[in-house]
């Protein structure tokens, strides 16, 4: 069991990564984009902004202790 | 174009993977013995061939809209992951890559490491280059496999991979020593910047949603995944230096 758990915490660290919200995002991004286009409306816009979205909200999080108060975009 | 890309990601991925797995190994081989590492860097080697061997013709089987989804959202999850470290580092908040330290850190552990012998070979020489080729492998067998998969040219991947693969071992052997000039961490920002790009764009057609312009597109989700992450860069060094500053009046 502890064998199955380190497996399962290896390809976990390994695809996910530190920041689980980021990849939840991303596939809720990638539905979404499933749910327009299905529906026939333009879609391919939709990831790039997720993406840049992600991406600040990750980056904001992970310097969030280095932020100052006030005045910080981060 | 998009071949040009494939080969291009493909070996600028191995190339950093394998400059960090040559670090490991050389430390192995000079502080355990040089027997017992390059055993564990042809069993890694193996496992590795193994692996791709198994997956490879499983993911060929896959209809390309479906595996091009699977492999984008895997591409994206993971490129973001590389991303954030990118833009990290280049910001300052995260120290950079120093592969000159961790060789240092790496051959000091293996020169006091207790020796384990078996079978005529130094088990933690062996187990340290295998762990090492294996892990950073894994990473080259993953990036390969999936992006060559999803353009249903895995040979063109794996040339990209081979070529960095000579490249870095032909240096590696003749120099013998961590390839600390290597732009290292440059190299991994375009990583992230690519397998980003690679993922927006197949995401976005595995969902089923069509680029205006088709392949040509690729070029502008690359010059906007680069103009987001420099824009990034740029304000987090802003911040760093008000927090700097701020820190310094206090």
């Amino acid at each position: 069991m502890n064998r199955l758990a380190a497996f399962a915490r290896f390809w976990w660290e390994f695809v996910i990564g530190d920041d689980w919200l980021a990849a939840a995002a991303t596939t809720l991004a990638i539905g979404l984009t499933a749910a327009l286009a299905h529906a026939n409306i333009t879609a391919w816009w939709l990831l790039p902004a997720a993406v840049a979205v992600i991406l600040y909200t990750t980056l904001r999080r992970a310097t969030r202790d280095h932020a100052v108060t006030g005045g910080s975009r981060f | 174009m998009n071949a040009a890309f494939l080969v291009l990601s493909a070996f600028l991925a191995s190339a950093v993977e394998m400059v960090e797995a040559l670090t490991i190994v050389l430390a192995a081989g000079l502080g355990r013995g040089w027997r017992s590492s390059l055993t564990g860097v042809a069993a890694a080697t193996l496992t590795l061939a193994v692996i791709v061997a198994a997956l490879g013709p499983a993911l060929t089987i896959i209809p390309l809209n479906a595996l091009r989804l699977v492999v984008g959202w895997l591409l994206l999850v993971f490129g973001l992951q590389w991303l954030r470290k990118a833009i990290l580092r280049a910001s300052g908040y995260k120290a950079l890559h120093d592969e000159d330290a961790i060789f240092v850190r790496e051959l000091d552990q293996a020169r006091t490491a207790t020796r384990l012998d078996g079978g005529g070979l130094d088990w933690y020489g062996f187990t340290l280059a295998f762990k090492g080729v294996l892990l950073e492998g894994l990473e080259v067998a993953f990036i390969v496999l999936t992006f060559g998969s999803a353009q249903g040219r895995i040979w063109l991947a794996a040339i990209g991979a081979a070529a960095a693969l000579v490249l870095v071992a032909g240096v590696g052997i003749a120099v013998r020593a961590p390839l600390v000039r290597v732009p290292e961490n440059t190299m991994k920002f375009a990583v992230g910047i690519m397998l980003t790009t690679f993922g927006i764009f197949w995401s976005t057609e595995g969902a089923g949603a069509h680029w205006p312009g088709a392949d040509a597109s690729l070029l502008g989700v690359l010059a906007f995944v680069i103009a987001c992450s420099a824009a990034f860069v740029t304000l987090l060094r802003r911040q760093k230096l008000v927090s700097a500053l701020v820190g310094a009046e206090a």
